[in-house]
C-alpha cells in the first residue's frame, strides 16, 4: 500500500527516496523464496512425515510418536544428550572464561594473536578436530604415552569411547563458540570500572565476581547457548569419540533414517532433538535477559 | 590487610592464569599433534611418531592410491564454490533490503535467515533428505549445493549486515542528491564500502560448506560424498594414517587462507564484533 502511494505521489527528490526505500525490502524476496522452498517446506514435511506409522509413509497416525515416547530407553538418550551439553558448557566456561579475562589484559598485538588462535580451530573441519582427539586420547596416544612415561600408570587408560574423553574433546571443539561472544562483550566493558573497583579496595576476585561477571553475562549466556546447541548435536564427535556404546539422539536419528530407513521414527527423534535443545536454549536466553534486566533495574 | 590483599591477588593470578593456560594448551595442542603425527614413518597413529617422512603425504597425493579422496575433495570444492556464489548473491541482496529496515516483518525475516545457525544441522539434513526424496529427486551435487546454501547463509548475512549498518547514511544521501540513480549509488558507493564484509562472510560460508557434515551426511550418496564424510568413513573403519595427512593439508590451507583474509579484510575483528 505505502509503496503504491509513494509511487503515485512521486514528484520531488524526497518522495523518490521514500519510494526507493519502500521498495528495498523486495531485494530480500529471492532469499525468502529460497528459504521457503529449501528450508520451510522440508521442515514442515518432516513434521508431517512424523505422523505416519510405517516405513513406506502410507498410513497416517500417531504410532511413531507413541513408539518413540513409549520407550523408556529414549528418555535416557534424551537426558544423556542434554547432560552432555551441560557438561561441555561447564568445562568451556571454567577454562574459557579465564582465557577471556586474560585476553583483556594483553597488549593489542597479543590480543590479535590470541584471537587468531581462537578463530583458527573454528575454520578447521570438525572431522579434523575430532581426529586430533583420537590421536591424543588413543591407547597409544599422547596422554597415555606421557602418563606411562612418567610412571603414573602402568596400563594405558581407556579414554576413547568414554564420556570423559568425549567431554574433553568437545571442550576444545566448541571452545571458540564460547570465547568469541565472551571476548566481544568483555572488550566493550569500560576498563575504568575495574580500576575504580581496585581503587575502592576490592580484591581482584571481588572485582571479578561483583563487577566483571555480572556485566559480561550477555556474552556468557550467548556463549553457553552456542556451545550447548552445538555439542548436543555434534554427531561426528559423538560417534567417533563416544563410540557405539554411548548413545545420543543424533546417533538414533542417523540409525533410524540411514540404517533402518524408518523415516517417521527418525522424524520423531529429530523433532525431539529440536524441541529439547531449543527449549533449553530458550530458557537460557530468558534467564540471560532477566539477569540483564536485574542489572539495569 | 595488605598481606591478605596480596595473597588473594596471587591466588587470582595462579587460578585464572593457570586455567587460561590450560585453555590455550587444549585449543592448540591437538592441532600441533596431528601435524606432527602426519609425518610418521610407521603404520600406526602413535605419539611420539616413529621417524620422520613424507610417506603418507606421497600416498595422499598419489592419484592412483588416493583416487577416492581426490574425488571427494573435488566434490567438496565444487559444492562450496557454488553454494558460496549463490549465497553471496542472495545474501547481499537480502542484506541490502533488510539491514536498514526497522519494520517487524524485516526483523522476523532476518531471524529466520539466521535460524540455521541454532537449528540442529542433523534435523535439517534429515528434513532435506525426506523432502527431496519424496519430490522424486535423486542425490546429486545440485541438491547438496541447495542444502549448503541454507546452512551457510547466516555467515554471509552476519558480516554483510554488520558492514551495511556501519555505513554512513550521509554518503547515500549525498550520492543521491548529486543525481546518482539508486543502482549507480549501489555500484559505486555501497558495494565498494561493504565489499570487505561480504568477502569475510563469503570466506566463512565457504569454510563452513567445506566442513559441513550433517547436511552432506543425508544428501550424499556413494558418488556425491564429500571429503569430511569420506574422512569420517576412514576414521570409523581402519584409522588410515592418510587421515592425518589430509588433516595436515586442511590445517595448512585453513591457516594460509585465514592469514590472507586477516590481512585483506580483518577477519578476526569482524568475528569478534
Amino acid at each position: 500500500m505505502t509503496v503504491t502511494l509513494a509511487a503515485a505521489s512521486e514528484t520531488g527528490g524526497g518522495s523518490l527516496r521514500r519510494y526507493l526505500k519502500a521498495q528495498e525490502w523486495q531485494l530480500a524476496l529471492p532469499l525468502a523464496l529460497a528459504f521457503a522452498a529449501l528450508f520451510f517446506a522440508p521442515l514442515m514435511l518432516l513434521v508431517g512425515v512424523s505422523f505416519f506409522n510405517d516405513e513406506k509413509i502410507s498410513q497416517p497416525g500417531f504410532a511413531s510418536w507413541v513408539k518413540f515416547f513409549g520407550d523408556a530407553f529414549n528418555y535416557k538418550v534424551i537426558a544423556d544428550t542434554l547432560l552432555l551439553g551441560v557438561k561441555t558448557v561447564a568445562t568451556t566456561v571454567v577454562i574459557g572464561y579465564p582465557l577471556a579475562l586474560v585476553y583483556l589484559d594483553l597488549s593489542a598485538r597479543l590480543q590479535k594473536a590470541l584471537l587468531f588462535m581462537i578463530v583458527m580451530p573454528l575454520l578447521l573441519s570438525v572431522v579434523v578436530r575430532t581426529f586430533a582427539w583420537i590421536v591424543v586420547l588413543g591407547r597409544e596416544g599422547v596422554v597415555n604415552s606421557v602418563l606411562m612415561g612418567l610412571g603414573v600408570i602402568s596400563e594405558p587408560l581407556k579414554l576413547l569411547q568414554t564420556e570423559l574423553g568425549l567431554v574433553i574433546s568437545l571442550t576444545q571443539i566448541e571452545m571458540p563458540l564460547m570465547l568469541l561472544p565472551l571476548i566481544s562483550v568483555m572488550s566493550r566493558l569500560d576498563p575504568n570500572l575495574r580500576d575504580a573497583s581496585a581503587a575502592l579496595g576490592a580484591s581482584r576476585w571481588r572485582t571479578l565476581f561483583t563487577v566483571i561477571l555480572p556485566l559480561s553475562t550477555p556474552g556468557l549466556v550467548a556463549g553457553c547457548l552456542l556451545v550447548f546447541a552445538s555439542s548436543t548435536t555434534a554427531f561426528i564427535s559423538q560417534t567417533v569419540i563416544g563410540g557405539v556404546r554411548l548413545i545420543y539422539l543424533p546417533l538414533v536419528i542417523w540409525q533410524q533414517s540411514l540404517v533402518v530407513y524408518h523415516w517417521p521414527l527418525a522424524a520423531v527423534a529429530s523433532l525431539a532433538l529440536v524441541v529439547s535443545v531449543l527449549s533449553v536454549v530458550a530458557a537460557l536466553s530468558w534467564l540471560g535477559r532477566r539477569s540483564g534486566g536485574y542489572l539495569h533495574g | 590487610m595488605g598481606r591478605r590483599r596480596s595473597f588473594t591477588d596471587i591466588s587470582y593470578g595462579l587460578v585464572i592464569g593457570g586455567l587460561a593456560l590450560l585453555a590455550v594448551v587444549i585449543i592448540v595442542a591437538p592441532v600441533i599433534i596431528v601435524l606432527t603425527t602426519s609425518f610418521t614413518e610407521g603404520q600406526a597413529l602413535k605419539f611420539p611418531p616413529k621417524g620422520f617422512s613424507f610417506t603418507w603425504y606421497e600416498q595422499l597425493f598419489d592419484p592412483a592410491k588416493s583416487r577416492q579422496i581426490h574425488r571427494t575433495a573435488g566434490n567438496s570444492l565444487e559444492i562450496a564454490c557454488f553454494s558460496t556464489l549463490f549465497g553471496v548473491i542472495l545474501g547481499t541482496l537480502a542484506s541490502l533490503g533488510l539491514a536498514r529496515n526497522r519494520a517487524t516483518m524485516a526483523r522476523v525475516a532476518d531471524s529466520i535467515f539466521m535460524s540455521p545457525l541454532v537449528l540442529p544441522g542433523i534435523t535439517f539434513g534429515l528434513a532435506a533428505l525426506v523432502y527431496f526424496s519424496l519430490l522424486g529427486f535423486r542425490p546429486s551435487l545440485d541438491l547438496m549445493i541447495a542444502g549448503h546454501l541454507i546452512v551457510t547463509m547466516p555467515f554471509i548475512l552476519r558480516t554483510t549486515t554488520a558492514s551495511l549498518s556501519q555505513l554512513d547514511p550521509a554518503l547515500l544521501d549525498s550520492s543521491q542528491s548529486l543525481g546518482a540513480s539508486w543502482f549507480y549509488t549501489l555500484r559505486r558507493v555501497i558495494l565498494p564500502l561493504i565489499a570487505p564484509g561480504i568477502a569475510a562472510g563469503a570466506f566463512l560460508a565457504f569454510m563452513a560448506s567445506i566442513d559441513n557434515v550433517p547436511v552432506s551426511l543425508f544428501l550424499s550418496n556413494a558418488r556425491t560424498d564429500t571429503l569430511p564424510i569420506r574422512m569420517w568413513g576412514m576414521m570409523e573403519s581402519t584409522l588410515d594414517v592418510r587421515v592425518a595427512a589430509v588433516s595436515g593439508v586442511l590445517i595448512a590451507s585453513a591457516f594460509v587462507l585465514m592469514l590472507v583474509m586477516e590481512w585483506t579484510v580483518g577477519l578476526t575483528r569482524r568475528m569478534r564484533d
